[in-house]
């Protein structure tokens, strides 16, 4: 029998982005033996015994000849198990067990099972945007993600649950668009709602200021006053999901085999790392580069819970994220870009010892060092900070001072102001624009500027009261920063004196 | 130019201390009576302390030539006197373990100065709350102003704040170290060291380069209540070491006297005790120098000029304010300390945080730990 070759597209994830892969099944006479070459890692080359076993438990037979499989740019490394039903597709074809016309300008993503049975595998979206993006028609994947894949338009989705229906789903015509997920009407955020808070009007106060302006927030309290509880609050308060956000969130989370289910996500991400994590663990790293939790944290939250307790490095890895919006990884010769837009919340205890204020046990000295571990880089890119305590017993027993619906419409409001700014939010406002937009009356300016001659305030801290101050008057709804806003703004500063409160 | 005015016994006996400091810490250890073995004379010290090296030790001690550690002393550019030369303070010659010498970093004509004057020993906790470090600074700047000498031991908390008190006004005060007097211990001090050794005087029993051993401690203590009429006690815990000073002062037939705290307060245990047991009750400065045994009404005047007596009335509410920033001053005095104690709604407390910020500006309030508002005396 003459040589066959047969060709695949499909795609393996370079961090977030697709990269196309074509993967060339030849078979030949010889000795039979199955081959994969193209620089794969171990999940691509374990797809031989994957592969194998699928074919001939799906009715299928395994050519009983020599069988090279390459992936193509050989210079590109691969990795991950969505290889799978390309090769298996690849081999059928070659061996003329499926008709070749129909895998034509179709892309080819999914994992296999040794029964035959075609598994979800990571990154359905982004290989769906990337077949969009490559020009081919469609795109077969697994049954129960042809939601996801649907969400990029114009794409014509064929979803499969074993290797045995393969040749009826290939007849049949393309999956019908399920309704779009951006298009259906939102539900409500789910998630906790402040309506489960009791008392705490002032951090309420000081988170709303934080939603509605895009800006970072400590939380300084003793353990157990709420100050976890409270954080986890933030996304209910946020705006809901736009539909661009909305996909990249779930692209993400689809690349980082977080969804457990099909289609669009529609809650902003909330993630709280434990304080031993690693800085590649924060902001992505690996071989073949995954996010970190700055980027599942994407269009969300991360909550650094017990601030003083992570490790130096990882908190200064920090710095790209919080202040590019993204950060880069770099590896060999290739870049992986992660987006890393979330809103930073920490929070810490007021001294080693927990108790804070004067049931306090700790040393000056204790009190010291502690201070100095918890400034530097990443504290001066906070520009709120709360004092929590307990509530008392009659917030317990009393009635929640408010709402997460009440807040987020506050939020909205607020939001739509800095929108006509043309910033995201007002956190993303600098220098002079910072200045044109702060509008500030008179009274206002000459109040920070006795504050700034009084030496209270840092050049770059009298900026960041502007955007607060700026964020506390779009709240109010008001066009111009007065004195009263300020005033706010400035109870929140993060001063050094802040830090020596920390300290006595 | 370094005075050393030393006999050859004593500055043989301030080198055999310091020598024997690795001993007496193990001593320490062993609970034994640090305050005893000091009292023996030298060749007792040696055989009490030297152990297997005592041979040794007696050997080095006879052989140590005094002129040559006259001259290391002076070279290290700090002064000496011995227990057997006029200029030693009297009082020092009550303790049955006087120091055989006296290092001093500053100015010898200053220490004469101060010692002449009288001296109130201000101590407490390491680990003080900030009330009381505020308390206790008030009290050293009343008495220094009041021409009284501070005597304390430069350690963390009240002893420093007492200095730093006392160095805002005439700067009469006296540190006691438990190392060389040239050695900036605790570290983070430094800058209160060099202050005090410029304008004031830091005095040591071990010479100059000794370094901190945990036995010096509670030694040093004995030189703090020998060189005061008075030891005043500010902030002390149950097991403090400020309680040691008071003791010392007991036996020495001095004047007891503590600032009263919670009784709740773990903090103030110590000092809650000894006003029980009838140390005199002071509340600041002025109390602290009324029952000094001879104070000049001159002193009162200016104790009272320097520093702002505790807080025996609420500050008084300024009548130019709006009304709502006075409602809002006398909430805070009527202990509602935190914005969730004025405010209900997170509308509320925007507002009220603004409000506070206006009465932090004014200088009516201050934020203590925990970002507690507070009204600021002084």
């Amino acid at each position: 029998m003459a040589d066959v070759l047969a060709r695949v597209t499909t795609f393996t994830i370079d961090g977030l982005d697709p990269c196309p892969v074509i993967v060339e099944a030849d078979l030949r006479a010889g000795l039979p033996a199955f081959t994969i070459v193209g620089l794969a890692d171990r999940s691509v080359t374990e797809a031989r015994e994957r592969v194998r076993a699928a074919i001939q438990n799906s009715g299928f037979e395994f050519p009983m000849r020599r069988v090279t499989v390459n992936l193509a740019p050989a210079h590109l490394r691969k990795g991950g198990p969505g290889f799978d039903l390309a090769i298996a597709c690849a081999i059928l074809l070659a061996s003329g067990q499926l008709p070749a016309p129909q895998l034509d300008d179709v892309a080819v993503f999914g994992e296999l099972s040794l029964t035959g049975e075609v598994r979800p595998c990571r990154g359905v979206l982004a290989a769906a945007q990337g077949a969009a993006g490559t020009g081919l028609r469609g795109l077969l994947i697994a049954a129960d993600r042809v939601g996801e894949a649907q969400l990029v338009p114009g794409l014509e989705v064929r979803g499969t649950t074993s290797l045995q229906a393969l040749r009826r789903v290939l007849a049949a015509p393309p999956e019908e668009q399920r309704p779009a997920a951006a298009e259906r009407a939102a539900p409500p955020p789910g998630g906790p709602d402040l309506a489960d808070v009791r008392g705490q009007a002032a951090p309420i106060a000081a988170l709303t200021v934080a939603a509605a302006g895009g800006h970072n927030l400590l939380f300084i309290g003793p353990p157990g006053t709420g100050k976890t509880m409270l954080a986890r609050r933030l996304p209910s308060i946020l705006p809901l999901l736009s539909p661009a956000e909305a996909l990249e969130v779930t692209r993400i989370q689809s690349v980082a085999g977080l969804r457990v289910e099909d289609g669009i996500a529609h809650l902003r991400p909330f993630r709280a790392p434990h304080h031993t994590i690693s800085a590649a663990g924060l902001i992505g790293g690996g071989p073949l580069p995954s996010p970190g939790e700055a980027t599942l944290a994407h269009a969300g939250v991360l909550f650094l819970d017990e601030l003083s307790e992570f490790d130096r490095r990882s908190l200064e890895a920090l710095r790209q994220p919080l202040e590019d919006g993204h950060v880069s990884i770099v590896r060999q010769n290739r870049v992986a870009r992660f987006p890393t837009r979330f809103a930073l919340v920490a929070a810490t205890n007021p001294c080693p010892c927990g108790r804070g204020g004067r049931a306090c046990r700790c040393g000056e000295a204790d009190l010291q060092r502690y201070a100095r571990r918890l400034s530097g880089p990443l504290l001066d890119r906070i520009d709120l900070v709360v004092n929590i305590e307990r509530p008392t017993t009659e917030d317990l027993a009393g009635e929640p001072v408010t709402t997460s619906k009440v807040v987020r419409a506050q939020v909205r409001a607020a939001r739509e102001h800095q929108a006509a700014r043309g910033v995201r939010c007002n956190a993303e406002l600098r220098g002079a624009r910072l200045r044109a937009a702060a509008s500030v009356t008179t009274e206002a300016r000459e109040l920070l500027d006795r504050v700034y001659d009084h030496g209270d305030l840092t050049a770059r801290g009298r900026d960041r009261a502007l955007r607060v101050a700026r964020t506390v008057a779009d709240l109010d709804g008001a066009g111009r920063v007065d004195a009263s806003h300020l005033r706010v703004a400035l109870a929140y500063r993060r001063q050094d004196e802040a830090l020596a409160q920390v300290a006595a | 130019m370094s005075t050393i005015d030393a006999c050859d016994d004593c500055a043989r006996r301030s080198w055999l201390v310091a020598r024997l400091s690795g001993h007496l810490e193990v001593r320490r250890a062993e609970r034994e009576v640090i305050r005893e073995v000091l009292a023996l004379p030298d060749a007792r010290l040696i055989a009490a302390l030297g152990g297997l090296e005592g041979a040794l030790i007696a050997a080095e001690h006879a052989q140590r030539d005094p002129a040559e550690l006259r001259a290391a002393w002076a070279a290290a550019g700090t002064h000496a006197i011995c227990r057997h030369r006029p200029g030693y303070p009297a009082s020092l010659l009550m303790l049955p373990d006087a120091p055989a010498v006296l290092h001093l970093r500053g100015d010898p004509q200053r220490l004469a100065d101060l010692l002449a004057g009288a001296g109130v020993a201000i101590v407490g906790a390491r680990k003080a709350s900030v009330e009381a470090r505020d308390c206790a600074r008030l009290i050293g700047r009343g008495l220094s102003a009041a021409g009284v000498t501070v005597v304390s031991g430069m350690a963390l908390g009240i002893d420093s704040a007492a200095h730093e008190g006392a160095l805002e006004a005439a700067a009469n005060t006296i540190a006691v170290l438990a190392c060389g007097p040239d050695v900036p211990y605790p570290r983070s001090r430094r800058d209160l060291h060099e202050c005090l050794g410029e304008r004031a005087a830091v005095i040591s029993e071990l010479p100059p380069g000794a370094t901190p051993y945990r036995w010096g401690f509670p030694a040093r203590n004995r030189i703090i209540a020998a060189l005061s009429q008075m030891v005043v006690v500010v902030e002390a815990a149950e097991r403090s070491g400020s309680l040691i000073t008071a003791d010392i002062g007991i036996t020495l037939g001095r004047d007891i006297a503590a600032v009263p705290g919670s009784p709740v307060s773990w903090r103030c245990a110590g000092t809650n005790q000894l006003l029980r047991e009838g140390a005199t009750f002071v509340r600041d400065a002025v109390d602290v120098l009324d029952s000094l045994a001879d104070p000049e009404p001159a002193d009162l005047a200016s104790a009272r000029a320097a520093g702002p007596s505790a807080r025996r009335t609420a500050p008084p509410v300024p009548a130019g304010l709006p009304a709502r920033l006075q409602s809002l001053l006398r909430a805070i005095d009527g202990g509602a300390e935190s914005v969730n104690a004025h405010a209900r709604t997170p509308e509320e407390a925007r507002a009220v945080l603004g409000d506070l910020t206006e009465l932090e500006l004014l200088g009516l309030v201050g934020r203590g730990p925990g970002g507690r508002y507070r009204r600021i005396r002084d």
